[in-house]
C-alpha cells in the first residue's frame, strides 16, 4: 500500500498502440505540497501517461495502477478522475469565446436549481475562485476579450471550482510571454503553500521548470529516466541545472545548445523602410509605425519583444501583405525595390516565410511529406502544368536527406508526424521556393530539445550559405543565443538595435519596457 | 489471405465502393434474372445517369474545397429554357445555341463565382440563392410552358451512338460493333500499359508495392470488367454518344486533379486554406474557377437532359444537386474538405444509378428508392468517419 506521505501514485503503468509501446513500466510519484514537473522529449509519452491519469484511456484499456490518496483508482472517464480531484489543464484552452468568465467556469456544473441558472450565484462563486488567484475581471466578461495569459487563469479558477486537489498543466506557459508565465508560476506557488494543491507541470521550457519544481520526472522513450528532487535553499534557489535536466532527456550531453557558426557576413541583403501598417482590427491605431530593418547576406537577425508587440505581424505584412492594411512602406532586395504586394510575388521575390503555428499555417496536415515539400512552388517541377511525379519525389528524397526528417516515406501524412519533424517539413517547402530571405517565426515552439538543437544546426548552415535570416523568438536565450543582431520591438516600433555577441536578457528587457 | 486482408484494411475506403458497386450489380443481376445485364439496360443505365455524373466530376471539385453547389438542379432548368428559347421559339443554329448556352453557364458561373470567392459568401449561401434565383429566371423564360421538339441535331447527344466507320461484323446471332470494340480494346491497353509504368516507378522508390500476385490479379480485373462492357455494347448500338462524352469529361478531369498544378492547388486549398494562401496560391481565384467549371459542368448536363428529354419543362433538374452531391460523399469524399477523387465520384453516382435501376427492375417503388438512397448516404459517410477514427487512434 502506498504510504500516506504520497498524493498521487502511479504504479508500473504501461500502455501498448498496435505496433508501439507509448509507455513502458512508468511509475510517478506526486507527493502532497509540491510542484511535479514533468519533462521529456516530443513522444516520450507524458501525454499519454496524463490521458490515462485522466481516464481518457480508461482503466483495464492499459496495465499498471493509479491510488490517489491512498485510495486505489479505476477510472473509466475524465469526470470520474475530476470528481476524485485531479484536473487537468490543456495546452489548447477549452474556454468557449463568447461566453463570460463566469459562464465558462461553471460549465458542466452550472449553479442551477431545478435546471435553471442561478446568476447571481454564479458570479458570486466565480468572483470567489477569481479572488483566490488575483484574477481581477469583471465575471460577466467574456473570455475572448482576455489575452492568453488571463484565459490561462481561467482555467486555473475553473479547475479550483472543481475542488481539484492536484492540477495537471500541459505546457501552460508555451503561449504566454515571460510576464504572463511567472505570474502563472507564482499562481501554482501559492496554490501550494496557501491551499495545498499540487500541481503537475509538463513543460518544454527548462528554466522555469528549474526554478519553481519541487521534483523532476524524466520520461525518455516511453520509460521513466529518474525523479530528481530539487532542494532549494536561500542561497542556492536552484540546485538543479538546465543541463542536468537535458542530459536526462535526450541521454547525452548538448555541450553547446547554441552551435557556434562561423560565417562571413556579406552585403545587405534585405531592407525594409518605414514600414508602417494598420491594425485591421482597429484601424485607429497603427499596428507597425516606422519599422527599419536591414539583414545582410548570411546574417542571422533576432526580432525580439512580448507577445503583441508586432513581430509576426510585421513578417507576415512583409509577407506579400498577409497581415494587416493600409500597409505603406519600402522592400529592397539587394539594392533594388521589390513588389512583394501579394503572396505569390513575395514567394518569387525569393522571400519565405515559416509560420509561428505550423500546424494551422505552415502544413496541410492530411497531405503527405511530399506534397507539403513542392507545394509552394509546383511550377519548378511541371511542365507547363503537369506535375513531374518523378522529379517531384526526387526532390522530397532530397529534402528529407538534408534536413534530416524522420518519416516512413515521403508518402507520410504530415499530420502523423512529431512536432520535430514537421517543422522540418515546413522548412523543406520554404528551401523549395529558393529564398534569400528566410523569415522564421518562433521556429522551435513545442520542439523537444534535441530537435531545437537540430534546427539550430539547419539555421547556421543556412545562414553559411548565405541566406539572410530574421528569427522571431520569446525565448530570450534563443535570439541571444542565435542572432548577429537583435531588433528590439515594442508596440508596433523597433526600440533598440544591440549586438549578438554581448546582450543580455536584462538589456532586451530594459529596452522592451523603457519604451 | 491475411495480406489481402491487409491490403484491404489499409485501402478499406477506396476498394469498398468498387466493390459495393460490383456486389449490387451482381446482387441485381440475380433478382432481375439477367435483365440487368442485357445491353440494352447497361445502355439505358449509362443514358439515365450520365447527367448526374458528369454533375458529380464538377461537385467533386466542389466538395475537395468542403463546400458544395446547390445550384447545379436550377441551372440544369434554366439552361435548358434558354436551349428551349434559342432551338425551338427562335430556330437558331443548333451548334451556335450551344455555344451561347455554353458561354451563359460560364457567366453564370462566374457570377457565382465573384460572390463566393471576392466578397466571401459562404458557398452554401451563394448557391442557395443561386438555387432560387436560377429557377425562377428559368421559369420566366418559359412562362410556365415546355419547348419542344428540339432539332434532330441536338437529340443526337443524347440519343445518338457513335458511328461504325467499319459497318459491324456478325459472329453467329450477333452483331457487333467495331469501333466499340476497338475503342474498348484500346482503352485497356493503355490502363493495363499504365499500370506497368506505375509499378516500376513505384519500385523504383521502394514505395508500398502490392504484392505480384495480388497487383496482376487487380489488372486483369479491371481488364476483364471492362472488355466485358465494351462487348455488352458491342452488342447493342455501340457506345452512346453521351458515354464518350463522359468519358472524356472523367477521364479529363481525373487527369487534372491528379496531376496537374492546379488539382494540386483544389487538394491543398481543401486540406487547410490558410496553409494553401501562405504557400503562396491564390486561393480566391481557385474558388473562382471551381464555381465557374461548375456551372459550366451544369450546362453540359442541361444540354445532355434536355436532349433526352427532347424538350425543355421549367421542372427540370429538379434535386439534381442532391444526387450529384450525394455521388461525391458516397464515393469517399470527405465532408472537411481535402479528400476525394473524380473517380470515386464516378463510382458514387453509378452506385446510386445502379441502384435505382435495379429497384426499378425489380419492381421497387420509387418513394422507397428515395429512401433507400438516403440510407446509403447516411451508411457511407457514417462508415468513412468511423474507419478515420480508427485510423487515427491507431496512430
Amino acid at each position: 500500500m502506498p504510504n500516506n506521505s504520497v498524493l498521487l501514485s502511479m504504479k508500473h503503468i504501461t500502455k501498448s498502440f498496435p505496433g508501439v509501446k507509448a509507455l513502458d513500466d512508468v511509475s510517478l510519484d506526486v507527493k502532497p505540497h509540491e510542484i511535479h514537473a514533468l519533462v521529456g522529449e516530443n513522444g516520450a509519452g507524458k501525454s499519454t501517461l496524463m490521458k490515462v491519469l485522466s481516464g481518457v484511456y480508461p482503466y483495464g484499456n492499459y496495465d499498471g495502477d493509479i491510488f490517489f490518496e491512498g485510495k486505489h483508482c479505476k477510472f473509466s472517464s475524465i469526470r470520474q478522475s475530476e470528481h476524485a480531484g485531479i484536473v487537468i489543464i490543456h495546452q489548447e484552452l477549452a474556454l468557449s469565446p463568447y461566453l463570460s468568465i463566469a459562464e465558462n467556469m461553471f460549465i458542466g456544473d452550472e449553479r442551477a436549481k431545478f435546471n435553471i441558472i442561478n446568476w447571481d450565484r454564479t458570479r458570486e462563486d466565480a468572483v470567489k475562485y477569481m479572488k483566490r488567484i488575483g484574477l481581477h475581471e469583471n465575471p460577466n466578461t467574456p473570455v475572448n476579450k482576455l489575452g492568453v495569459g488571463k484565459q490561462q487563469m481561467v482555467e486555473i479558477a475553473k479547475a479550483l471550482a472543481k475542488h481539484a486537489k492536484l492540477l495537471i498543466l500541459d505546457e501552460p506557459t508555451s503561449a504566454l510571454n515571460e510576464k504572463d508565465s511567472e505570474h502563472l508560476l507564482e499562481i501554482l506557488k501559492e496554490l501550494r503553500d496557501k491551499d495545498n494543491i499540487s500541481s503537475v507541470l509538463i513543460s518544454h521550457k527548462l528554466n522555469e521548470v528549474a526554478a519553481v519544481a519541487d521534483s523532476i520526472t524524466i520520461l525518455r522513450d516511453g520509460k521513466t529516466i529518474e525523479t530528481l528532487d530539487v532542494e532549494r535553499t536561500q542561497d542556492t534557489p536552484v540546485s538543479i541545472s538546465e543541463e542536468r535536466i537535458i542530459k536526462g532527456m535526450v541521454g547525452r550531453e548538448i555541450t553547446d545548445m547554441f552551435p557556434k557558426r562561423n560565417t562571413t557576413i556579406g552585403d545587405i541583403l534585405f531592407e525594409v523602410k518605414d514600414w508602417t501598417v494598420q491594425n485591421p482590427d482597429n484601424p485607429e491605431r497603427n499596428k507597425l509605425d516606422g519599422v527599419n530593418i536591414t539583414v545582410r547576406a548570411g546574417e542571422v537577425v533576432g526580432l525580439a519583444g512580448l507577445v503583441g508587440a508586432g513581430r509576426t505581424e510585421f513578417a507576415m505584412s512583409v509577407f506579400g501583405r498577409a497581415y494587416g492594411e493600409n500597409i505603406t512602406g519600402q522592400t529592397f532586395i539587394e539594392g533594388k525595390e521589390v513588389d512583394i504586394s501579394s503572396i505569390p510575388k513575395a514567394i518569387a521575390n525569393g522571400i519565405a516565410y515559416v509560420p509561428e503555428d505550423r500546424k494551422e499555417l505552415g502544413l496541410v496536415m492530411i497531405q503527405n511529406v511530399k506534397e507539403n515539400t513542392t507545394i509552394a512552388k509546383l511550377k519548378k517541377i511541371a511542365n507547363l502544368t503537369v506535375i513531374n511525379e518523378h522529379e517531384e519525389n526526387v526532390v522530397a528524397e532530397e529534402y528529407c536527406k538534408r534536413l534530416n526528417t524522420k518519416t516512413p516515406s515521403i508518402l507520410q501524412k504530415t499530420g502523423n508526424l512529431s512536432g520535430g519533424n514537421q517543422q522540418k517539413v515546413v522548412l523543406s517547402k520554404w528551401l523549395f521556393t529558393d529564398p534569400k530571405v528566410l523569415i522564421l517565426d518562433e521556429p522551435t515552439r513545442g520542439i523537444d530539445v534535441g530537435t531545437k538543437h537540430e534546427i539550430y544546426t539547419i539555421i547556421n548552415s543556412l545562414a553559411k550559405q548565405g541566406y539572410a535570416c530574421i528569427l522571431i523568438s520569446s525565448e530570450m536565450p534563443e535570439i541571444i543565443g542565435m542572432s548577429d543582431r537583435i531588433y528590439v520591438m515594442s508596440e508596433g516600433k523597433i526600440t533598440a538595435e544591440l549586438s549578438g555577441k554581448t546582450a543580455t536578457q536584462e538589456d532586451i528587457m530594459r529596452n522592451i519596457l523603457n519604451n | 489471405m491475411s495480406v489481402l486482408i491487409e491490403i484491404l484494411k489499409k485501402n478499406v475506403r477506396q476498394y469498398m465502393m468498387v466493390i459495393a458497386l460490383a456486389v449490387a450489380m451482381v446482387a441485381f443481376g440475380l433478382l432481375t434474372d439477367g435483365i440487368f445485364f442485357r445491353p440494352v439496360n447497361l445502355t439505358n443505365l449509362v443514358l439515365q445517369n450520365s447527367y448526374v455524373l458528369i454533375l458529380a466530376v464538377g461537385m467533386l471539385l466542389c466538395t475537395l474545397t468542403g463546400n458544395i453547389d446547390l445550384s447545379v438542379g436550377s441551372m440544369v432548368a434554366f439552361i435548358g429554357a434558354l436551349c428551349g428559347v434559342m432551338m425551338v421559339d427562335l430556330q437558331w443554329n443548333p451548334y451556335l445555341a450551344m455555344l451561347i448556352a455554353l458561354l451563359c453557364g460560364a457567366l453564370i458561373g462566374m457570377w457565382q463565382g465573384f460572390w463566393i470567392a471576392f466578397v466571401n459568401v459562404p458557398p452554401f449561401i451563394a448557391t442557395l440563392a443561386g438555387m432560387l434565383i436560377f429557377r425562377g429566371l428559368g421559369q420566366v423564360i418559359m412562362k410556365g410552358q415546355t419547348k419542344a421538339p428540339f432539332p434532330e441535331e441536338f437529340q443526337l447527344i443524347s440519343s445518338g451512338y457513335i458511328p461504325d466507320p467499319f459497318g459491324g461484323i456478325t459472329i453467329g446471332a450477333l452483331n457487333f460493333h467495331v469501333f466499340t470494340l476497338l475503342i474498348g480494346f484500346l482503352i485497356v491497353v493503355l490502363i493495363v500499359f499504365g499500370e506497368i509504368q506505375k509499378r516500376k516507378k513505384q519500385k523504383q522508390y521502394a514505395f508500398d508495392l502490392l504484392p505480384p500476385g495480388i497487383w496482376l490479379a487487380k489488372v486483369v480485373f479491371i481488364a476483364a470488367v471492362l472488355i466485358a462492357f465494351t462487348v455488352v455494347f458491342a452488342i447493342y448500338k455501340g457506345f452512346p454518344n453521351v458515354f464518350i462524352l463522359l468519358g472524356v469529361l472523367v477521364i479529363g478531369y481525373q487527369f487534372v486533379a491528379s496531376k496537374t498544378v492546379q488539382g494540386r492547388h483544389i487538394y491543398a486549398l481543401g486540406g487547410n486554406r490558410k496553409a494553401a494562401e501562405l504557400s503562396g496560391i491564390k486561393v480566391k481565384w481557385v474558388m473562382f474557377w471551381i464555381y465557374t467549371n461548375m456551372a459550366v459542368l451544369a450546362t453540359v448536363a442541361a444540354m445532355v437532359f434536355t436532349a433526352r428529354l427532347n424538350s425543355a419543362t421549367p421542372k427540370a433538374g429538379q434535386n439534381f444537386e442532391m444526387d450529384a452531391i450525394a455521388a461525391c460523399y458516397v464515393g469517399g469524399s470527405a465532408v472537411s474538405g481535402g479528400v476525394g477523387t473524380v473517380i470515386g465520384a464516378v463510382v458514387g453516382g453509378l452506385f446510386i444509378g445502379v441502384l435505382n435501376n435495379g429497384m426499378s427492375i425489380i419492381g421497387v417503388s420509387t418513394d422507397w428508392q428515395q429512401a433507400i438512397k438516403g440510407f446509403v448516404l447516411l451508411a457511407a459517410v457514417a462508415f468513412d468517419l468511423y474507419s478515420k477514427s480508427r485510423s487515427s487512434k491507431v496512430a
